[in-house]
């Protein structure tokens, strides 16, 4: 789970979508077609080419206000149009915290 | 106990004011990420996976029963209600918004405590040993040169844009407690011939991508000039330290380029230019310092109460008491470690509950101090053995009692995947299944005292080089694999650990472990052999063997 933030060359094997975090409250949230944020992935605009995940990645970065490092991440899409995150990192990111309840007392 | 002056309480609040404006231009727009990011970084302030982690200074690991309250607080009113105490005397709060965020940071300044020098490439927040002041034979109290320091370097311009981030970590006891082999300068306070008080100064220790241990630069340098000498190292570093690759940055890569006899020339001759300036310590300045650390008023007490002779007979107090009790230098008082690695959580992880429960303990207890030290658990430095007992059962009911300071299932994990950018791979659900798999506190006796540290990448972070058995997560064709290395230690006998074989996957981790131990169990030459003392016997060839054969 490379580090996207390391990322150097925008090259996409797979549909896509470009996630942030908010910039007031740092939460999670995926760049919309609306050309907006949302913190549902579901609302995520899908890219499948090396030029359209470019694109809006840099329509993203524009926005900083909006929402801070974004980054382009894998996705899968089901045959009924689900997104879901297309690696751990990002399936954390989504879902949370993978060690259940924080402390245990 | 330190008590702020009036310079040290305008600094705080002044730097809250500070941030609280540099926070509304960057919501605002008018500051750009870019530009605000330093800024933030100057004020612990990091962006993590799912939020922005706010880490905040313990200085030399030393907090007051408010201060901690007010953590509790910020970990209750702006965070999820829980924070995760760090190797380097630090707490981070995983959860907290940007908005938020001076507010937060201005309820912390009303107790003193800020998050100055807890990010960014500047000298970082000190370290000492969690015991200072009460160890038994310690030279003095390494936390009056750490203050000192502290002072020095805070928002001093020249080190506040170094080629990289400068840790420093001191001891005063023979047995380390601080880490200081693997920081970028070590200091071991120690008296010369004469009987004056000094420093053994070592340089160049790290870990991350590229571990060294650190070599001692000069044996010994006295009270009075050791800001110029720490001055003429870093001026020597930021001459010659490389700005250009971050990941030769920092100070261990140039003492290794250079070598420790160049490098200490060059220092040598930085120091002959200040050593006579105003760096040069007074005493006054040293005991107007030592004036405002605050310590108890101990009682004359008996070594070996009735109120512990009395506990003696429950077997649960004892397996507590044997782990987690230390002596103190002054009779009648005990050093109590508290465990935050219960069986199946994550370490390090103490609750807004748990911490308000404990300063009133600490006020109760131990004179309103609590402690924390680089293994992540917190100690009471001041507790009288009469109450022992007491002070038992209130952190029994606490979930803060767990009886395994220093053995298999004290482990040391960094957050790993689960909060951190940096990370390729899971820290914590190792720790947490591996604290499962010894959770039998015979099992765990038997074995003896052994530490696990896992990194969840090649930064470091969970100290994996130094672990007696150390663990690194990383990413291999979109996986988690985990590099196993047995034989490092982080104490005064510091060493590296080496790899045993190839990495394994998340499942097998823990399997992993059980053969190493199962392998020391069999080796060793008595029960008292500790594992770390069969590894450096033995080498890795048997441990190896018993993990691969089946593999």
């Amino acid at each position: 789970m490379t580090s996207p933030l390391e990322q150097k060359k925008i090259k996409i094997a797979g549909p896509s979508v470009v996630t942030a975090n908010r910039t007031w409250d740092g939460i999670v949230v995926y760049r919309t077609a609306a050309k907006s944020w949302s913190a549902d992935l579901s609302e995520a605009a899908i890219v499948r080419n090396s030029d359209e995940a470019k694109a809006l990645l840099a329509e993203s970065v524009a926005d900083d206000v909006g929402a801070i490092g974004p980054y382009i991440a894998p996705v899968q899409v089901g045959a009924d149009g689900k997104i879901e995150p297309g690696n751990l990192r990002e399936q954390i990111r989504r879902t949370g915290v993978t060690i259940g309840s924080s402390v245990q007392v | 106990m330190y008590a702020y002056d009036e310079i040290d309480r305008t600094l705080v609040n002044e730097r809250v004011s500070e941030f609280r404006d540099q926070v509304k231009r960057r919501l605002s727009g008018e500051l750009t990420e870019d530009e605000f990011k330093i800024l933030r970084l100057q004020n612990g302030v990091y962006l993590q996976l799912h939020a922005y982690m706010f880490r905040v200074a313990i200085p030399y690991g030393t907090l007051a029963s408010n201060q901690l309250r007010a953590l509790a607080h910020v970990a209750r009113k702006y965070d999820r209600g829980y924070g995760h105490f760090t190797t380097r005397q630090n707490i981070q709060f995983n959860w907290i918004k940007l908005a938020e965020l001076p507010d937060a940071l201005a309820d912390l300044a009303e107790v003193g405590i800020h998050a100055m020098q807890t990010s960014g490439n500047n000298m970082r927040n000190v370290t000492s040993d969690q015991w200072a002041g009460v160890a038994p034979g310690e030279i003095e109290d390494p936390r009056i040169w750490s203050e000192l320091i502290r002072q020095h370097t805070t928002l001093h311009p020249e080190f506040s844009f170094l080629p990289r981030k400068f840790k420093i970590a001191i001891t005063a006891s023979d047995h380390d407690r601080a880490a200081i082999k693997i920081h970028d300068i070590g200091l071991r306070l120690i008296k010369n011939e004469k009987g004056e008080t000094g420093f053994e100064v070592l340089v160049g220790g790290g870990l991350g991508r590229t571990p060294f241990i650190g070599k001692t630069i000069k044996h010994f340098v006295h009270g009075r000039d050791i800001l110029s000498y720490i001055e003429a190292i870093l001026r020597v570093y930021n001459q010659y330290g490389r700005r250009d690759n971050i990941y030769k940055a920092r100070i261990k890569i140039l003492v290794h380029e250079l070598g420790i006899e160049k490098f200490s020339r060059e220092v040598e001759e930085e120091w002959q230019h200040i050593r006579n300036s105003s760096l040069q310590i007074d005493d006054e300045v040293i005991e107007d310092i030592r004036s405002r650390f605050t310590y108890p008023s101990y009682e004359k007490l008996p070594h070996n109460p009735d109120e512990l002779r009395q506990a003696a007979a429950d077997p649960d107090f004892e397996a507590w008491r044997k782990n987690s009790v230390a002596p103190h230098k002054v009779q009648g008082y005990s050093i109590v470690t508290i465990s935050l690695k219960p069986i199946g959580a994550p370490p390090g992880d103490a609750t807004a509950e748990q911490m308000d429960a404990l300063a009133d303990l600490a006020d109760r207890y131990s004179f309103g101090e609590i402690r924390v030290g680089h293994e992540q658990n917190l100690a009471l430095p001041h507790v009288a053995k009469r109450d022992l007992p007491a002070l038992w059962k209130a952190l029994d009911k606490l979930g803060l009692a767990t009886p395994n300071v220093n053995l298999i299932t004290d482990i040391i994990a960094c957050p790993g995947l689960d909060y951190c950018s940096l990370a390729n791979a899971r820290s914590i659900p190792i720790a947490q299944e591996l604290t499962r798999r010894f959770a039998n506190h015979e099992l765990a006796n038997l074995i003896g005292r052994l530490h696990i540290n896992i990194s969840g990448c090649i930064n470091a972070c969970g100290h994996h080089h130094v672990g007696h058995i150390g663990i690194l997560g990383v990413e291999k064709n979109g996986e988690e694999v985990y590099q196993i290395t047995i034989g490092g230690r982080a104490d005064e006998g510091a060493a590296l650990g080496n790899l045993i074989g190839p990495g394994v996957k998340f499942d097998e981790v823990a399997d992993v472990v059980e053969d190493v131990v199962e392998a020391y169990l069999a080796l060793r030459e008595r029960p008292e052999e500790l594992f770390i003392d069969t590894v450096k016997r033995l080498g890795v060839e048997p441990f190896k063997e018993r993990v691969y054969a089946t593999r």
